[in-house]
């Protein structure tokens, strides 16, 4: 087993604490034992999820990003088909992951468990990005991953720069129109959930948090139905047939949609708290103003 | 004519019962009055896509399976047969998934419930080959696990290997069987499958009389068994197939309706037929009305009702009739 991680680790004590004044508390826990930001950049940089993919190649120094997930090229939920292509793509399988000699792997906080411990006990340095719940975490994250890059300004600017555009979207709501996330199952989420921030951010109030719904849950269709919100926004279909999707071409729910004068779906811009979710923000107070002009 | 009577009112009462049950609160009388007169708000259109398709979809099916049940007993003389436990809803399954995921046909399209119709034939005429006319229980039982496993691994390879994301969720549905988001479209889709199933079967009321004295007695009285058999297995075959296309394999409600009716009709088949129509009808609109007031946000599966009445009764029938062998 080489043991080149455990060196760093330690030199990397102090520059942790460092760290942590910036990050909010919750992440400090992920960090201590992880990699960061040393005088000596990690090199090797592996990313196994979607998420971590996106922010990596958005903040990643020429060379130093390895490989990124499969998951990366899939253009139903990745907002960077195009710069994926350009990076070998890895199924996030310990063993092919451990063959690239990383010296950072970049990891979701609960997918993929057992080939991120595997690694970890390898000797692999692995930093577990937190799930991106709220606005807040976007930022975070995106210094946290600019941080563990050795590309804290590059991070920062960035993050700054994500705050100050999101400040600007929401400026201006006059009003709040209702909206339902509905997808596949009947599927929706509440305001504890990145798509519910979204919709929360583009000045839209989420029937799922007045059904009680604060994570994620099935919303039945006779209650979005009686809701009657002024958006209904679905998950954009999959390739092959499935009865889970038929509930989107349920009668009711086309009456009503056709009551609304736009068609909303989410798309690969909605998945990932990185700075492409304001384009999805945009896009819906675009539909938010154009409500507010019907009325 | 009591009994008659009595199945209409209770097939009547829980049509109204299911109507007004659902996860929108609403009050029973607005709710009704707005599915007949409509008016403003999105009620009316609650009760007519969302909760008057599922209302029919329950008595169009359960009635189906009551009486495709009734006649399959009655023509194979034996109480055990029931197109849910001999294999037939799980070949139907098994068409309908084919057909949709391979792009044959949308899911709400004449398509879908064609090719359960299909798988449906080929599950009765692989039954009937196995187990015969004159088969025991026994192989009957067999044949119909053999071809209910196989259907059943075939389901699901094929939706593990759809590239939908959803699909393999799916497997349950087609297992168990659901009413829930179903829509009018599907009431269109089945009805012409039902109404061509219950008319063939009508036909045969007479002949399963005949049938309980014999096969040679029912052939000498006239009664051509080969074209008898032929409209039996297209019945029955319509009938599952329309109804799994639409809801998925819903088990045991074809067994344990005839069974409890018997005794009511004098254990005479061609009454039975009528009787276990609309007992089925009750049975399944009571599974309905079950999966909605218990767990109304986990989408339980009506299979999983119709199995916890309807399994221990199998196992009981299994005792009875291994009892008399003895």
């Amino acid at each position: 087993m080489p043991p080149r991680a455990v060196p760093s680790m330690l030199d990397c004590a102090l520059t942790g604490k460092h760290i942590a004044r910036r990050a909010t508390a919750g992440l400090v826990a992920l960090l201590v034992g992880a990699a960061c930001a040393c005088a000596d950049a990690p090199k090797r940089v592996v990313s196994v999820n979607l998420c971590t993919d996106q922010l990596a190649m958005l903040l990643a120094s020429p060379g130093q990003l390895v490989s990124v997930s499969n998951i990366a090229s899939d253009p139903l939920v990745s907002a960077m088909v195009d710069e994926a292509a350009e990076y070998p793509m890895n199924f996030g399988r310990a063993e092919e992951v451990y063959l690239l000699h990383p010296d950072l792997v970049l990891a979701g906080q609960y997918a993929r468990t057992e080939a991120v411990d595997m690694l970890e006990r390898l000797g692999v340095p692995v930093l577990r990005v937190p799930f991106a719940r709220s606005m807040a975490d976007v930022a975070a994250n995106i210094r946290l991953i600019g941080t563990a890059l050795g590309r804290e300004e590059a991070g920062e600017a960035m993050a700054t720069d994500f705050e100050a555009r999101l400040l600007t979207l929401q400026e201006g709501v006059r009003s709040n129109p209702s909206a339902a996330l509905y997808s596949a199952n009947g599927y929706t989420t509440g305001a504890m959930s990145l798509s519910g921030q979204i919709l929360l951010a583009a000045g839209f109030e989420n029937v799922a948090d007045d059904a009680g719904i604060p994570y994620g849950g099935v919303l039945p269709m006779e209650v979005l139905v009686m809701a009657a919100p002024d958006l209904v926004i679905t998950s954009s279909p999959y390739p092959g047939a499935s009865r889970s999707e038929d509930v989107l071409r349920h009668p009711a729910v086309q009456v009503l949609r056709s009551q609304q004068r736009r068609a909303t779906m989410s798309d690969q811009d909605w998945v990932c708290g990185t700075p492409r979710i304001l384009a999805a923000i945009e896009a819906l107070a675009q539909d938010r103003q154009a409500l507010e002009g019907d009325n | 004519m009591r009994l008659f009577l009595g199945l209409t009112f209770a097939v009547l009462a829980l049509f109204a019962a299911s109507l007004v049950t659902g996860p929108a609160q609403t009050g029973a009388v607005e709710s009704l009055s707005a599915l007949m007169f409509g008016g403003d708000g999105p009620l009316p259109l609650v009760m007519r896509e969302i909760r008057l398709p599922r209302a029919v979809l329950a008595v169009l099916i359960g009635g189906g399976l009551g009486l495709s049940g009734a006649a399959l007993q009655g023509y194979l003389r034996n109480p055990l047969a029931e197109p849910g436990l001999i294999g037939v809803s799980s070949a139907a399954a098994l068409g309908a998934v084919i057909a949709i995921h391979t792009g044959l046909v949308a899911s709400g399209s004449l398509g879908l419930p064609f090719a359960a119709l299909g798988g449906a034939l080929i599950g009765v005429f692989l039954v009937l080959a196995l187990a015969g006319a004159q088969g025991g229980s026994l192989t009957l039982i067999l044949a119909g696990i053999a071809i209910s496993a196989l259907a059943g691994a075939l389901t699901s390879l094929v939706l593990n290997l759809s590239p939908n994301p959803f699909a393999a969720s799916e497997i349950v549905f087609w297992m168990m069987g659901s009413l829930a988001d179903r829509s009018i479209v599907h009431v269109w889709l089945l009805l012409p499958f039902i109404a061509v199933g219950v008319g063939l079967i009508a036909t045969l009321a007479r002949g399963l009389d005949a049938l309980t004295l014999g096969e040679d007695a029912a052939q000498t009285m006239g009664f051509d068994l080969k074209r008898l058999r032929l409209t039996l297995v297209i019945g029955v075959a319509a009938i599952v197939g329309g109804t799994t296309a639409v809801a998925g394999a819903i088990g045991f409600v074809g067994l344990v309706v005839p069974h409890i009716l018997r005794p009511f009709v004098g254990a005479q088949p061609s009454r039975l037929l009528w009787a276990s129509g609309l007992g089925g009808a009750v049975m399944l609109q009571l599974a309905d009305i079950t999966v909605r007031v218990v767990m109304p946000e986990r989408d339980l599966k009506l299979g999983v009702v119709t199995a916890l009445v309807g399994a221990p009764l199998f196992l009981h029938l299994i005792y009875k009739t291994r009892a008399g062998q003895a």
